[in-house]
């Protein structure tokens, strides 16, 4: 069981609970504004991006080549940006604190 | 070659060059072929733009047959925003409920229907059926106004060895109008109605606005999808192993719709006009000139993918450009998505197999390249389950 908290565009938090499955599958579920994930979570379309609180990137880790590919030319990108469809929920994740990104 | 094949016509040109060229109504093309290219040009909107003259970055160019600005198709930031914003969350409505349970019942029917013939032509009897119907839902209109659409046959522009049919393209223009002032005059709650009563910086938007939205939603949605709904067709008929287990692992098809598309890619390139002198893979644009980001060779780029030219069912990281990349991707994408989705779902439950009987293949010519797109026409036997 992971506790992930989110905070939105209009900055308000949602904090949600999961067990298995991606970060972005969890915030479509219940809804979390900004996370869209149109492309279901193959790192193809950039709607579930979030900026990880830098006081829990360790958490996170590092983006793979090609989801920094993609973040690469994303205008709204920075050093703490993750797809969170590319994050898996797991013990690991437990009280991290995800910012939505604004929209392309 | 499988018959249901879709083969990588750039990959020489591609790993050689990163470029190849094409003629096109003596307005010739640049077709940019890399994955990381395509992107790169897609995201740089200054130098690659798209609100050139009206047409021109569509390849075939469609300068000679219109004058209205698809929208917001055909225009750059900072006033694209505006406008993608305006038509953002109508085009995002197929993710209700009602949207898709309406949807379900089209897909359901038509599965039904050709299960009980012999033979079914799959893009004028399945695939353009399909399309006409979903396209009342996007626009929130009645049912009974796609069989006009149907009677148009495959493309609004195109028809038999005309590639750019101006007559063909004159029969949607004119029926747009119409039901613009029908909606000015009765307005309900479709489409034509919520553009006559929006604004966009506080100013309403023009009759031509509206008709270029307009436009935009008929034509960027009618062959593309019709190419993907035939191009899954044929797949599952030479794949019934890949129905079984969409059958069986409902979980993957989300994955798998996006792995079709990526493979299928029915939008082979779009266009963009060089706002000044530049190069692409070290190749030099002059100013006033095309290039095309060729979505169907990045998504083959084996720099990228694994097993390019392989449809893995459930591939898991799978960044492809077949709704294209950055501001002016695709705004039909949601509604493609979810016929694909409620498409294989419905295969996967009522169909054991499908039968190719005969086809003839749609071989776009791309001057140095000839890519197969999809079908001109395939007749299969449909085998309920």
């Amino acid at each position: 069981m992971a506790k992930i908290t989110f905070i939105t565009r209009e900055n308000e938090t949602v904090t949600l609970e999961g067990t298995s499955g991606s970060v972005m599958q969890l915030a479509v579920d219940n809804n979390v504004p900004g996370i869209d994930g149109d492309c279901g979570g193959v790192c193809s379309c950039a709607t579930c991006h979030v900026h990880v609180d830098t006081a829990h990137t360790s958490k996170t880790g590092e983006a793979s080549e090609i989801e920094a590919d993609m973040l690469e030319l994303n205008d709204h990108a920075n050093a703490q940006s993750r797809l969170c469809c590319q994050l898996e929920i797991s013990e690991d994740l437990d009280g991290v604190v995800l910012q939505v990104a604004e929209a392309e | 070659m499988e018959k249901s094949a879709l083969p990588d016509s750039f990959e020489e040109a591609r790993i050689t060059k990163g470029y190849g060229k094409m003629n096109d109504q003596d307005d010739p093309v640049t077709m940019v072929l890399g994955l990381k290219d395509v992107r790169k040009c897609a995201h740089n909107w200054k130098t690659f733009q798209s609100g050139a003259a009206p047409g021109r970055i569509v390849v075939p160019s469609e300068v000679n047959i219109r004058d209205t600005r698809q929208i917001p198709f055909e225009v750059d930031p900072p006033e694209h925003k505006d406008f993608r914003s305006l038509v953002e969350p109508w085009f995002k409505r197929p993710l209700e409920e009602r949207y898709m349970a309406s949807l379900t019942e089209q897909i359901n029917a038509l599965v039904d229907e050709v299960l009980t013939l012999d033979k079914v032509e799959v893009v004028e009897e399945f695939s353009l059926k399909l399309q006409s119907r979903a396209l009342t839902l996007l626009l929130n209109i009645p049912y009974e106004e796609s069989e006009l659409w149907i009677s148009w046959g495959t493309h609004v522009f195109r028809s038999e060895g005309n590639d750019l049919d101006g007559d063909k393209a004159k029969i949607l223009y004119d029926y747009i109008d119409g039901k613009i002032c029908m909606a000015m005059q009765n307005p309900g709650d479709d489409l034509y109605s919520m553009l006559l009563a929006a604004t966009v910086d506080g100013k309403k938007l023009t009759r031509e606005e509206i008709k270029g939205i307009i436009i935009l939603t008929f034509s960027g949605g009618r062959d593309t999808v019709i190419n993907a709904v035939t191009n899954s067709i044929a797949y599952f008929a030479e794949h019934p192993e890949s129905l079984k287990r969409l059958a069986e692992e409902p979980e993957i098809t989300g994955k798998a719709v996006e792995e079709l598309i990526r493979y299928f890619s029915p939008l082979t390139h779009m266009g963009r006009v060089a706002t000044e002198d530049t190069q692409v893979c070290e190749h030099a644009v002059k100013a006033d000139t095309r290039i095309s980001l060729c979505w169907a060779s990045a998504n083959r780029d084996a720099k990228v993918f694994e097993s390019p030219n392989e449809v893995v069912l459930d591939r898991k990281l799978n960044p492809h450009v077949a709704f294209g990349f950055s501001h002016h991707n695709c705004l039909g994408a949601t509604h493609a998505r979810q016929i694909m989705n409620i498409l294989l779902k419905t295969l996967a439950d009522k169909v054991q197999s499908i039968d190719i009987i005969d086809y003839k293949e749609n071989i776009e010519d791309l001057d140095q390249f000839k890519r197969k797109v999809g079908y001109d026409s395939i007749n299969v036997t449909f085998n309920k389950k």
